[in-house]
């Protein structure tokens, strides 16, 4: 396996990150990508947190789904990878 | 399909009750959170350590507890040059504080009456998250057939080894396979390699049972436990994972 596998973490890594910018629990919402159309619960699809931020990506294609950057006393969020982010009321 | 579930994380001050050294690099943690709202089994917590200069880094542990234990327990592998896990094994002591939000995640979990058959499959400290599932299901007397297949270094590497076998004695709908992959004593009777296609077709529920899957391990682990069993005919959609990449820390 390469180093670079071996830094690919999975969406559930970033659940506290999701929830204390959304408030809800997110690594089960299903995310669609803008991409190839793939739809993935975010805590299957492809984390890596070794960028200055959380880069996420689809597992089907590798495009880029979510760019998370917590800067000081502010957040940048890029959704623009996902077409469509779906969650399901309790 | 995902619930929307309202989770207003805010970091909350536990107490340290108890330390218990499971094999020489890990520990469990045994921690009393008051106003703990509760979890389910497979989520896990953020853990944040401040220095005295303010420099504060965190870290994802799985809880080890399960829903129906009113302390919340991690079990935590010391990586030598991990930032956090070296003071949590190592410097922490009961009545220390330790500062945690959660619970987090609500896509890696197990709830007792599915009624599918689970299989389980852990890659080291990954036995943690499924550790907490086979917990839940003993605590509510849940007999959802479950076949674990846990994947150590060396023998005494094995975390929660004496409490698996006593599980897997009491309850005949319970297996627990191992494989030690680096060393083994000698009489040892399960599996001395890495996880391959003969493994699997041994370990894993037929196809046809329609099971639900959790793997939990090293990213390479996971992706070849993952691997292994669509090979074996699974549905990508049955299978969940947890990959806590190469270390950790």
């Amino acid at each position: 396996m390469s180093q670079t596998s071996d830094l690919k973490l999975d969406g559930n890594a970033i659940g506290g990150l999701l929830a204390e910018i959304f408030n809800l629990e997110m690594t089960s919402a299903e995310s669609t990508c803008g991409g190839c159309g793939t739809v993935n619960a975010v805590g299957r699809v492809d984390v890596y947190v070794h960028a200055p931020g959380a880069v996420v990506r689809c597992p089907a294609c590798d495009q880029v789904l979510m760019r998370i950057v917590h800067g000081p006393g502010r957040y940048w969020i890029d959704l623009s990878g996902i077409r469509c982010l779906e969650l399901v009321e309790s | 399909m995902g619930r929307l579930t309202v989770t207003r994380l805010t970091w909350q001050i536990g107490e340290v009750t108890d330390i218990v050294q499971e094999t020489p690099k890990v520990a469990t943690l045994t921690i009393e959170v008051p106003a703990w709202s509760g979890h389910l089994a497979g989520q896990h917590v953020d853990v944040r350590l401040t220095t005295d200069d303010g420099y504060q880094t965190q870290r994802s542990y799985s809880i080890a507890s399960p829903p129906e234990e009113a302390r919340l327990a991690l079990t935590v592998e010391r990586l030598e040059d991990g930032e956090v896990s070296p003071y949590l094994v190592g410097e922490l002591r009961p009545k220390d504080s330790l500062e945690l939000r959660g619970p987090i995640g609500g896509f890696f979990v197990w709830r007792a009456g599915d009624p599918r058959p689970l299989l389980l499959i852990a890659g080291g400290s990954g036995i943690v998250p499924l550790m907490a599932m086979i917990r839940h299901r003993a605590a509510v007397e849940d007999h959802t057939p479950v076949r674990l297949l846990y994947s150590s270094r060396a023998f005494e590497d094995v975390i929660y080894r004496e409490e698996l076998e006593r599980l897997a004695a009491a309850d005949r709908t319970l297996t627990v396979a191992q494989t030690l992959t680096r060393s083994q004593p000698a009489g040892w009777t399960g599996y001395a390699r890495r996880l391959d296609r003969a493994m699997m077709d041994e370990v894993a529920w037929p196809a046809q049972e329609g099971p639900q899957v959790f793997i939990c391990g090293p990213t390479s682990f996971v992706e070849a436990a993952a691997g292994l069993l669509v090979d074996h005919g699974y549905d990508p959609r049955w299978i969940k994972t947890e990959r806590f990449g190469a270390t950790g820390g």
